[in-house]
């Protein structure tokens, strides 16, 4: 079944890859503009489970803080435009290297002092936790009163200021979440990849072939919180304000980990394929629901439906999909 | 004769109240295949992980081709040239044998092509190459004690420290990995040291061996004058019984049994 790979792709994954991108780059001209926004949010789930899912889900150290790193983007890039005028395109980045040394630093201490497993996944809460109070007090930054950036008007798109429709965001996020799916692709198939990998099955033997643990974690750690934070500039800019309740809550970082686990843990495709299922099965709950005054029956059909997922298929949706469609890949 | 490959110096450890290394000194030569053998408890694995840097000794030294490797980390150990095999095998269960060897190769190149052909030739060698697809969770137990020992192999060490890969293998198993095992020293000059209680292998395999007790050096020399060691027969049997019981496949938690 082995044709000529495409960037390392078997054909047939390749075609379908194609295909989905052909499809989403044509959607928006044939739907209306709710429909727009919710791709909007499938496509920030997408891309922040993917940013996770390589601390998680490559390098396998649990993070359940990861709405610190939303929150260090987004409040750094919002920031920067209200008080200084700053460019998104300088913030951002900007954002990313603040999340992604906040995110060494608290890789760095708690390997240090060999905190690993659910210890450290309560420190990540904990960090996240402590930075939402640090902001309720923060002042410059609207406190718990919130940061507000200008309204956009909507009918003129401004790329440099990214003020703009739904529909420029979809495809600034179709961009970013192709882009986290080639960079993971990337990284897989390099060194840095397998020794994730390697650590994430056996951090024992991993060291005994030369891996220097240590230093891996970290990498993964400041990679994965520097994308979360280039999303999470994306959100301060589409929401257009930001309130540490919202952004850095532990519902967000809960939302973070869902879709890459339904779709599929540790996998290219996973988180993309989750964020579709999740949205898509919260929209029909939504609707279903609509004409019940039964209170929280959708959260009670979303959790079962959860539920089901994961007790049938505890490996994530995509591996069996990929089965069944046979696109059996490595991954 | 020229400097020994790996040398160890009045290696000591203790642990609480256990001397569980006490002063122990040998040596491998360059292409050597020496066992470390003892009772159960006798510090075996313990003085792996002290050449292997997974614990730091109390004191006593550990050189690998003249260079002092006493305390490094064990990823630093590695790129010193130890390649070490763990007594419970832990493979990546979720990567494939290929990409298991893999990772080993990749410590010498970040070319992700030579680390490939590298692997392959290994798998080869040790007859996984037909497995290399698979994942490693799917391995039966003899497959996976020698991918644990491809992998090791991958990272080029100057020395190979095997820790009782023949443990819960056949006699016809043990045999091919005795094989495997000679040619590979023969052939590459690479240095063994290997702990083991399957005294078959041990006796077939090893140019020198090492009896520790206690923790401490009891005895060492070829396998015929180790067998003949009067100290050595009444650590493993009380007091001495009749000459050369070492040979064949007894010995103390030897080749267990078909059924």
């Amino acid at each position: 079944m082995r044709g000529v790979p495409v960037l390392g792709l078997s054909p047939r994954v390749a075609v379908a890859l194609g295909l989905f991108v052909a499809a989403m780059l044509a959607l928006p001209f044939f739907v209306n503009d709710y429909i727009v926004s919710v791709l909007v949010v499938v496509l920030f789930a997408a891309y922040f489970g993917q940013s996770w899912n390589i601390m998680t889900g490559f390098a396998g150290q649990l993070s359940l803080g990861h709405a610190l790193y939303v929150g260090l983007g987004a409040y750094t890039s919002a920031a920067l435009f209200v008080h200084f005028g700053v460019p998104p395109w300088l913030g951002m980045p900007a954002g990313m290297a603040v999340a992604a040394v906040a995110g060494s630093l608290i890789a760095a201490l708690s390997f240090r002092f060999r905190v690993g497993g659910v210890y450290f996944a309560l420190l990540t809460i904990a960090f996240a936790e402590f930075t939402r109070i640090l902001f309720d007090h923060f002042k410059w930054v609207g406190a718990t009163e919130g940061l507000f950036l200008p309204v956009a008007n909507l009918a003129h798109q401004d790329l440099l200021r990214l003020r703009g429709s739904p529909r420029m965001f979809y495809y600034f996020l179709l961009a970013l979440t192709l882009g986290a799916l080639g960079l993971s692709h990337l990284l897989l198939n390099r060194r840095i990849g397998y020794y994730w990998q390697a650590i994430r099955e056996d951090e024992e033997a991993a060291q005994a072939l030369g891996i220097n643990v240590f230093r891996c974690k970290v990498l993964a750690m400041a990679l994965s919180a520097a994308l979360t934070a280039l999303g999470g500039g994306f959100l301060a800019f589409y929401d257009n304000n930001l309130y540490p309740d919202t952004v850095f809550a532990i519902g967000r970082s809960v939302e973070i980990i869902t879709a890459p686990i339904i779709g599929g843990l540790g996998t290219l495709f996973g988180p993309i394929l989750g964020a579709f299922l999740l949205t898509t099965l919260g929209e029909t709950m939504t609707s279903l629901t609509s004409g019940v005054e039964i209170d929280g029956l959708k959260q009670w059909l979303y959790g079962a439906a959860l539920l089901a997922i994961v007790a049938l298929q505890p490996a994530g949706i995509w591996p069996w999909l990929r089965r069944v469609i046979g696109l059996e890949t490595r991954r | 004769m020229s400097a020994p490959l790996l040398e160890v110096r009045g290696l000591s450890k203790r642990f609480r109240g256990l001397q569980a290394v006490d002063g122990v000194s040998f040596a491998v030569p360059r292409g050597g295949i020496v066992a470390l053998i003892g009772p159960n408890g006798a510090g075996k694995t313990t003085t792996f992980n002290l050449i292997a840097g997974v614990i730091a000794p109390d004191s006593g030294n550990v050189l690998l081709d003249g260079v002092d490797i006493t305390g490094l980390r064990p990823d630093q150990a590695c790129h010193a040239g130890i390649g070490r095999t763990f007594q419970l095998v832990r493979p990546f269960g979720a990567l494939s044998v290929l990409e298991n060897v893999m990772v080993g190769a990749l410590r010498a190149t970040a070319d992700m092509r030579v680390a490939r052909d590298a692997a392959c030739a290994i798998l080869e060698r040790l007859g996984l190459a037909d497995k290399a697809e698979a994942p490693a969770k799917s391995l039966t137990l003899p497959e996976r004690k020698r991918l644990e020992t491809a992998r090791a192999l991958a990272t080029r060490p100057k020395i190979l420290l095997l820790d009782e890969v023949m443990a819960g293998l056949r006699p016809t198993e043990i045999d091919q990995m005795v094989a495997a095992f000679s040619a590979l020293a023969r052939e590459t000059g690479i240095a063994i040291l290997l702990t083991e209680h399957v005294m078959r292998a041990v006796m077939a395999l090893s140019h020198h061996i090492v009896v520790l007790h206690h923790g401490q050096k009891i005895c060492e020399g070829t396998p015929e004058q180790v067998t003949r060691d009067p100290q050595v027969l009444e650590c493993y049997f009380g007091t001495s019984i009749t000459p050369s019981p070492l040979e064949g496949e007894g010995g103390e938690g030897g080749t267990p049994k078909p059924h």
